[in-house]
């Protein structure tokens, strides 16, 4: 299971939002299965990134250093599907790395929709997808 | 003298779950070829089935991308720090 933090899940929905109809990606560093942050990274797929992401070397290197320098991890990458639903595709699976969790925002229209999340099996076979939950916002009594 | 190889987040787990290896070898060619000897594990995600580097694995020698260099023949020295990274990439569409 994947916990996301409330303001992981804005964030990821927002920039999902604000990409289309282009894909957008990042990184979600935290701990164990909380997300406690969504690194937003640059698509370099370039002409393609209607329907594709990539996130190049450098800036891989730089998520994995942010994750460390928070003493946290990095837990996996999120991208939107615009006009698509929330599930991997083909070229996902081809592309995909152990251990990390895969967070799909489906963003139909505009608008961000459902947002799932996914493994790939140790066979490199298929995915698996794992429920995803958003932690409840703490709000104090006078604000 | 051994040389440093960083190991990605999720490959560590196939690596005695450490995120540096120290290998002997003067190449990268050497080096990896060492490493997954030792950590077979690591190898069907580091080669395809042709036996060849996936597309999606950088490796970099020191800030240099070895595909800019001279591939898995690039020579590495006393004090090089060799990374893996891997390329993140999908997409919805076919």
């Amino acid at each position: 299971m994947l916990t996301l933090r409330a303001a992981v899940d804005t964030d990821i929905r927002r920039h999902g939002r604000e990409s289309y109809p282009d894909e957008c990606c990042g990184a979600l560093v935290g701990r164990g299965g909380l997300v406690t942050a969504a690194l937003a990274l640059p698509n370099a797929a370039g002409e393609t990134a209607r329907r594709r992401f990539t996130i190049g070397p450098g800036d891989y290197r730089a998520a994995e250093r942010r994750a460390t320098e928070q003493g946290a991890e990095l837990l996996g990458f999120y991208h939107s599907h615009p006009d698509h639903p929330a599930r991997p595709s083909r070229y996902d699976l081809d592309h995909a790395w152990p251990v990390f969790a895969y967070v799909i925002v489906a963003v139909e229209g505009g608008q961000p929709g459902a947002l799932t999340s996914w493994r790939l099996r140790e066979d490199r076979s298929a995915f698996d997808e794992e429920p995803v939950t958003v932690e409840e916002t703490q709000c104090q009594p006078g604000f | 003298m051994p040389t440093r190889i960083l190991i990605p987040t999720p490959l560590r787990v196939y690596a005695g779950k450490q995120d540096v290896i120290e290998v002997e070898g003067s190449t990268v060619g050497e080096l990896l070829a060492n490493m997954t000897a030792e950590y077979t594990e690591l190898r069907k995600h580091l080669y395809n089935e042709d036996g060849r580097l996936r597309a999606f694995v950088a490796i970099f020698v020191n800030d240099d991308d070895i595909r800019f260099l001279e591939k898995e023949a690039t020579p590495v020295k006393e004090g090089d720090t060799v990374s893996i990274i891997p390329t993140v990439a999908g997409g919805g569409g076919l």
